[in-house]
């Protein structure tokens, strides 16, 4: 019962933390027709910034959110240097360029903090393990996670479907030309959408760094994880990054956590031991290609052009 | 015509200072070049695998790395088992490769677009993983391949020059397979796919089985690629699966020119030549490289061989 109630909390928390990150994806890609695998370097600078910034100021809060500030600055004078002149070009040059900017940010970390990792430690507060119901305590910090992301997650949907901005953004995402036309200064909107994927990014990179270490190549994984969550969701479509964030994150952890059991029921110990960690990898690609198989347009297809 | 001569000559040079390598190697006692050159050959074969499904059938696969992995393992696992004989080894790799391909093929040609980059990326995610969970083939470490594959006394793999040119052939094979195809009815179809395939299958061609077939085909090659690797490095680990080599040889495919016969290997040779000198330099060498391929994407059209086309022309 503790076991459950905890992974299953984990997988939540793990599941809105991927969303931080799949919303800046689908809304950049949504908009800007962009497809930026740098997204996963953002995350990654974001843990650097705020383990950097938190050693600076000897206060977690404080460097988290300096880190954020400098994610949100990064995210904009990338945009406007560089994937501003992307906008409109095939979508294989998108992949090609930002990729390009994965090799150079990994090894700009590499020459700036060295290749050994980082650590973010935590402050008291936030490591005392809090009672959830009768005899079940679940850390502090990650019930933080879960109430900031969860925050940030009505904060998105508020400000995109209720305030004059969101309304421009949405407008972008079904017709580009057409809200240009119309006079809107569509330059500065591209810079403020990516400019807000990126905190996204550096929010979750900076929340997960005390959970593991701040590492080089950090962002890989989880940028196909959160390519796998946009596919699943539906490209351009926040509702349908976030349940399927969810629903990823939930898989994900469970699997992790019960698969190896549940095979050792079935096969011979040493069997299951070899097969479970590889299965449990393989169940969100499965789960992506049963939903492609299902509806190739993802589960929540945004609305067409 | 002019424009044609200029990049056909440079093609020309390029592929005579293939062939002539090993001698210039052994004149020089530069053993090194020659291996590195060996490399740069199997990987310009998977390169040019990716461009016949890229370039010319407009499937834009970000997971091509597997089937490196795929022909690899199934040398390695079967040298472990103590099949060693190259003629069991070959053919499995590729049949292996195939089998991937078609299975993968078939799933991830319901989709389209942005949606067939991430499905074939994941699914090479996915592959990445089963070999990382592989424990009695090494797992997250790799297997080292012993011996390399016997192909009893007909050619001796463990002789540098001989698999240099073993992979020599398979490289011009390939082309010249690709060539084929290219310009047969399949090919024609398959290219047509690429520009319109609406109006294709309103003429009533089956646009999906087109598809698959010419992706299980480069995907058999690429396997082939993988086998001659695992053979080339005496090891085969998860690594090579890994998403960034599939953004390896996508950068090959477009630097020298997608759609082209000969430009992935001249992406090749561009790519692996350029990481190879500047890493000598600086031990950052990808805090060049990374811009670099931007400057690419943004100035670069149509890679090396449309550079090249222009300054003919131009």
């Amino acid at each position: 019962m503790l076991l459950v109630v905890e992974q299953f909390l984990n997988g939540l928390q793990f599941g809105l933390l991927l969303f931080l990150l799949a919303a800046g994806l689908t809304l950049v890609f949504g908009i800007m027709d962009l497809v930026n695998l740098a997204h996963g370097s953002l995350y990654m600078m974001g843990a650097y910034f705020a383990a950097t910034f938190a050693a600076w100021t000897g206060s977690f809060l404080l460097g988290a959110l300096m880190a954020l500030g400098a994610t949100l600055v990064l995210g904009i004078v990338l945009e406007v240097t560089a994937l501003r002149h992307l906008y409109g070009r095939d979508h294989l040059d998108h992949v090609l360029a930002t990729f390009g900017l994965i090799l150079f940010f990994n090894e700009a970390v590499r020459l700036i903090w060295g290749p050994a990792g980082l650590a973010l430690p935590l402050p008291a507060w936030l490591t005392v393990p809090v009672p959830i119901l009768p005899g079940i305590h679940y850390p502090a910090y990650r019930l933080a996670i879960i109430a900031v992301a969860l925050l940030v997650a009505l904060l998105l949907y508020l400000g995109v479907m209720r305030t004059r901005i969101g309304m421009l953004i949405r407008a972008g995402a079904s017709n580009r030309e057409m809200i240009g036309a119309l006079g809107i200064n569509i330059k500065l909107l591209y810079t403020l959408v990516f400019g807000l994927g990126a905190a996204l990014a550096g929010l979750a990179g900076l929340m997960q760094a005390p959970i593991l270490t701040v590492q080089i190549g950090m962002g890989e994984n989880i940028l196909i994880l959160a390519f796998v969550i946009i596919v699943i969701g539906g490209i351009g479509s926040i509702r349908g990054a976030f349940l399927a964030a969810i629903f990823v994150g939930m898989i994900d952890t469970l699997g992790r956590a019960f698969l190896p059991n549940l095979l050792r029921q079935v096969l011979s110990g040493a069997a299951a031991s070899t097969a479970a960690p590889a299965l449990s990898s393989m169940l969100i690609y499965l789960l992506m290609a049963i939903v492609l198989v299902v509806r190739p347009e993802g589960l929540f297809p945004a609305s067409r052009r | 015509m002019k424009s044609l001569s200029v990049s056909k000559a440079v093609t020309a040079l390029m592929l005579a200072g293939l062939v002539l390598l090993p001698l210039y190697s052994q004149l020089s006692g530069n053993i090194f070049i020659l291996t590195l050159f060996t490399r740069v050959i199997i990987l310009a074969l998977a390169a040019a695998s990716l461009n016949l499904i890229m370039g010319f059938g407009g499937m834009m696969s970000f997971g091509h790395a597997a089937y490196l992995g795929i022909g690899g393992y199934a040398v390695g696992m079967l040298a472990q088992e103590g099949v060693g004989s190259g003629f069991i080894q070959f053919p499995v790799a590729l049949a292996a490769s195939a089998i991937y391909a078609l299975v993968i093929g078939a799933l991830s040609l319901r989709t389209r677009g942005v949606y067939f980059i991430m499905i074939t990326l994941a699914f090479a995610q996915m592959a990445y993983y089963v070999a990382s969970g592989l424990a009695r083939y090494g797992g997250d470490d790799g297997l080292t391949v012993y011996k390399r594959s016997d192909f009893s006394g007909l050619i001796d793999l463990s002789n540098r020059t001989q698999f240099y040119y073993l992979c020599l052939a398979c490289l011009f094979g390939v082309i010249f397979l690709i060539w084929r195809i290219v310009n047969s009815r399949f090919g024609l179809v398959v290219q047509g796919l690429r520009s319109n395939e609406q109006r294709m299958q309103a003429i009533g061609f089956p646009a999906k089985r087109y598809q698959l077939v010419c992706f299980v085909i480069s995907g058999t090659m690429c396997g082939l690629a993988g086998a001659l690797l695992a053979n080339n490095t005496d090891f085969v680990s998860p690594a090579v699966m890994y998403w960034t080599r599939s953004g390896d040889l996508m950068v090959m495919v477009i630097l020298g020119g997608m759609g082209t016969l000969f430009g992935p290997v001249m992406g090749a040779v561009v790519f692996l030549l350029l990481e190879e000198f500047l890493s000598q330099i600086t031990e950052y060498w990808a805090l060049i490289m990374g811009p670099l391929l931007l400057l690419i994407v943004l100035f670069g059209r149509g890679g090396i061989m449309g550079v090249l086309g222009r300054a003919g022309r131009g």
